[in-house]
């Protein structure tokens, strides 16, 4: 009888010390580690890169450096704006941090800046988000730490007083604090950031732009775009990546005033962590909203081959003020996924009735307007990148990158006997927009471009371009040819 | 009848014109030294009010047409050589103090002679104000002074603009109503009372803050939110320190009537 009860208390101690062994094993999660462990320098990319994910299985000190300045930049071609930076550039540096990660941070303000600037970073817990701890005179530099409790993608900016101007000039970025298990693996991470921008003159006008207070307080920008610049991420600048590889946005909205209705046409987001949370919290999205000081990581399979063009959906900030990107996708095509047109024809409608002219009939073309063309040798250089630039953004969608259109949809404008032919009638296309039945290269098309609200500059520099390219005759188009033909079509219609 | 009119209306506007000289002759022989000019009395309505004092009395004082030149300042520090670059002592000047400078009695090739001095902490400003037997203008005589200057925009505009490498001369931006020269467009100025600017690093909780003197805020209670410039003077004053140096920080001085 002793022996038993001997043997129960035993028993029970047995399995109650091991129940407490088993609860004292350090970090309930496997292998993982709250201990925090060694000290780093962080290391900090700019868009649209993302420094690699962080492998260790303990949270650790970081060190961040971050230099404020303020520098002259491009914001588009021929348009230069005075930009307050974190590190140099707009956006901001990538901070890649992990969950428990206790973060020392110097921001150092450069000695050559005009403002005090400060840094409050959403993914810091505590009042102002460093904010006061950060706020630096030129020629300084100030220490804060802060433990990350939070994992999550969070904006940072500048918080100094005009707050708004700060951020309205540059002054925001992208921290990440992964989640201590990590996020799954991806083919590749890019970093994207959407910002306005208010400048006195309007969109396109040149030379060095200055920051209209009026227009950031009515919140009407005359620029809106990805990673600080028009054509940021178009052209040679273009994001790539193969058929089949699994991509990884981070995008943040930097505002200071707008929402941002992200989208990518021609693909669907496989998955969205919804305002840069660590939980998916939707599947199979379209576009997707990104506040102002806010952020969404998006994923998604590219499966076919192509260039898919990155807007924000409302959709006049994206053909009007720049809110323009690129991916470029390689590999072989899959026609059961996408098959690319396969047949056109005549569709009248459900009525009997002929088809009526809607517009102002075909196009005819007067061949005595052929002329000769000087070539202006001044500021040609200029033009023909200001034209580049301008083909990307408003003509490529359906022209195509290399100038060939679609079939049967789109006409070509490379060697094009409409184009090379008649330099008005191309003038005019641009300048008023083209509809109706039209011969190119024998074949006819019967569509309707609108016209792509170009001044005359830029009309000139892009039908420059588009004849210096792709075989075509090299003519020259002076502006002044431009306002002629856009004079004589006002009169006419007088 | 109309001939009548127009003769009065000629008298009248001559008589105009006499009066306006007179003004302008009286205010010219006010000036006490060809260097100051006497800022006439008056009121001035701080960027954050406060309950008690909705707008501040401005005493009529002296104010330096122009900015503290390199030269000025040279003269200073060879009279006074403890405020030279290598002997000042860390408290009043950190390691910044006179560095575009090329030595301790020498501004060298890199700055302008006849641009303000920059890179001077507001211990040296004091102590050339009191070596030339005036002192630092206050936050309030500064901002009354600017706030004659109507033309916010432009104000607005140097404002956004980077620092040249090497700054103009003294003179060489627009003459302020009251008669001053360069109050914005070249540099950034000491006051005496910097620091009673209470805006905090954390600007937008500012509108909180119970404090006797100019409550800073964000914006809710300030006078004008449209005022950036002032903003950033604010901003800026509140983010220095009495020791601190930085490229584009100058002073003037400004002397009591009496």
């Amino acid at each position: 009888m002793k022996k038993r009860l001997m043997l129960v208390i035993v028993s029970t101690f047995v399995i109650a010390f091991s129940a407490l062994f088993i609860f004292l094993t350090p970090g309930c999660e496997e292998s993982y580690s709250s201990q925090v462990r060694g000290t780093e320098n962080a290391k900090l990319t700019s868009a649209p890169y993302v420094p690699q994910p962080i492998t260790r299985n303990h949270p650790a000190k970081v060190i961040v450096d971050l230099e404020t300045t303020e520098v002259v930049k491009r914001l588009a071609d021929g348009v230069e704006y005075v930009f307050w930076t974190f590190g140099g550039d707009v956006p901001g540096k990538f901070i890649r941090v992990k969950e428990g990660d206790e973060v020392v941070f110097n921001l150092h303000n450069s000695p050559n800046s005009k403002m005090p600037h400060n840094i409050d970073l959403h993914a810091v817990t505590g009042p102002g988000g460093g904010a006061e701890a950060s706020f630096t005179a030129p020629g300084h530099t100030s220490t804060f730490s802060f433990k990350v409790l939070n994992p999550g993608l969070y904006v940072y900016h500048c918080a100094t007083a005009p707050v708004g101007l700060h951020i309205a000039n540059g002054m925001y970025g992208l921290i990440l604090v992964e989640p201590k298990e990590g996020l799954p693996p991806v083919d590749k991470e890019f970093y994207i950031m959407q910002s306005e921008f208010y400048t006195e003159g309007s969109y396109g006008e040149t030379g060095l732009q200055i920051f209209s207070q009026n227009d950031a307080v009515d919140e009407n920008p005359s620029y809106v775009v990805f990673n600080g610049s028009v054509g940021s991420m178009t052209g040679d600048k273009s994001l790539t990546a193969k058929r089949g590889e699994t991509i990884r946005m981070y995008i943040g909205n930097g505002g200071p005033n707008l929402v941002s209705s992200f989208h990518v046409i021609g693909e669907i987001f496989d998955k969205i962590y919804g305002e840069g949370g660590t939980v998916v919290t939707q599947r199979n999205v379209q576009t997707t909203l990104i506040p102002a000081g806010g952020s969404a990581i998006v994923e998604f399979t590219v499966d076919v081959p192509g260039t898919y063009i990155l807007v924000d959906h409302s959709i006049f900030r994206a053909f009007n003020k720049g809110a323009i990107g690129m991916m470029k996708v390689s590999g072989d095509k899959d026609d059961v996924i996408y098959s690319g047109k396969q047949r056109e024809e005549i569709y009248l409608g459900s009525t009997e009735e002929p088809y009526q002219d809607m517009f102002s009939g075909p196009i005819t073309i007067d061949q005595t307007q052929t002329e000769q063309v000087t070539k202006e040798e001044s500021n040609e250089m200029d033009l023909s990148s200001l034209g580049k630039n301008i083909y990307q953004v408003t003509c490529q969608a359906c022209h195509q990158a290399n100038g060939e259109g679609l079939p049967n949809v789109f006409p070509p404008l490379a060697k094009s006997d409409y184009l090379n032919k008649n330099k008005e009638a191309a003038i005019d296309a641009v300048v008023h927009g083209l509809s109706g039945e039209i011969t190119v290269n024998g074949k006819k098309y019967n569509g309707l471009m609108p016209p792509p609200n170009l001044n005359n500059k830029q009309v000139s520099a892009v039908l420059t371009y588009v004849y210096s390219q792709w075989g075509n005759s090299g003519k020259t188009v002076t502006e002044e040819e431009v306002a002629k033909v856009r004079g004589k079509k006002n009169l006419s219609s007088k | 009848m109309k001939k009548i009119t127009n003769i009065k209306s000629g008298t009248h506007k001559l008589l105009k014109n006499l009066f306006f000289l007179l003004i302008l002759f009286a205010s010219f022989s006010y000036g006490q030294t060809k260097d100051m000019v006497l800022v006439p009395a008056g009121y001035y309505e701080p960027l954050f009010k406060t309950e008690a004092e909705e707008k501040i009395r401005i005493e009529k004082f002296y104010l330096d047409v122009y900015p503290v030149t390199n030269t000025d300042f040279l003269e200073f520090v060879k009279a006074n050589p403890k405020w030279s670059r290598s002997k000042v002592k860390k408290i009043f000047a950190d390691a910044s103090y006179l560095k575009n400078w090329k030595d301790d009695f020498e501004p060298g090739e890199k700055v302008n002679p006849d641009a303000p001095v920059t890179c001077v902490s507001w211990f040296a400003a004091k102590a050339y104000a009191e070596w030339k037997g005036k002192r630092l203008p206050t936050v309030s005589e500064w901002e009354y002074t600017i706030s004659s200057e109507k033309n916010i925009e432009k104000i607005s505009e140097w404002y956004s603009k980077i620092s040249p490498v090497k700054i103009p001369s003294v003179g060489s931006t627009e003459k302020n109503p009251f008669g001053v020269y360069d109050m914005y467009g070249l540099i950034w100025e000491w006051t005496y009372d910097f620091n009673t600017a209470l805006v905090t690093g954390e600007s937008r909780g500012d509108g909180e803050l119970e404090r006797k003197m100019f409550c800073g805020s964000g914006s809710s209670n300030s006078k004008n939110v449209d005022d950036y410039p002032a903003f950033m003077r604010y901003g800026y004053r509140s983010s220095l320190k009495a020791n601190y140096t930085t490229n584009n920080l100058g002073f003037r001085c400004a002397k009591d009537y009496n």
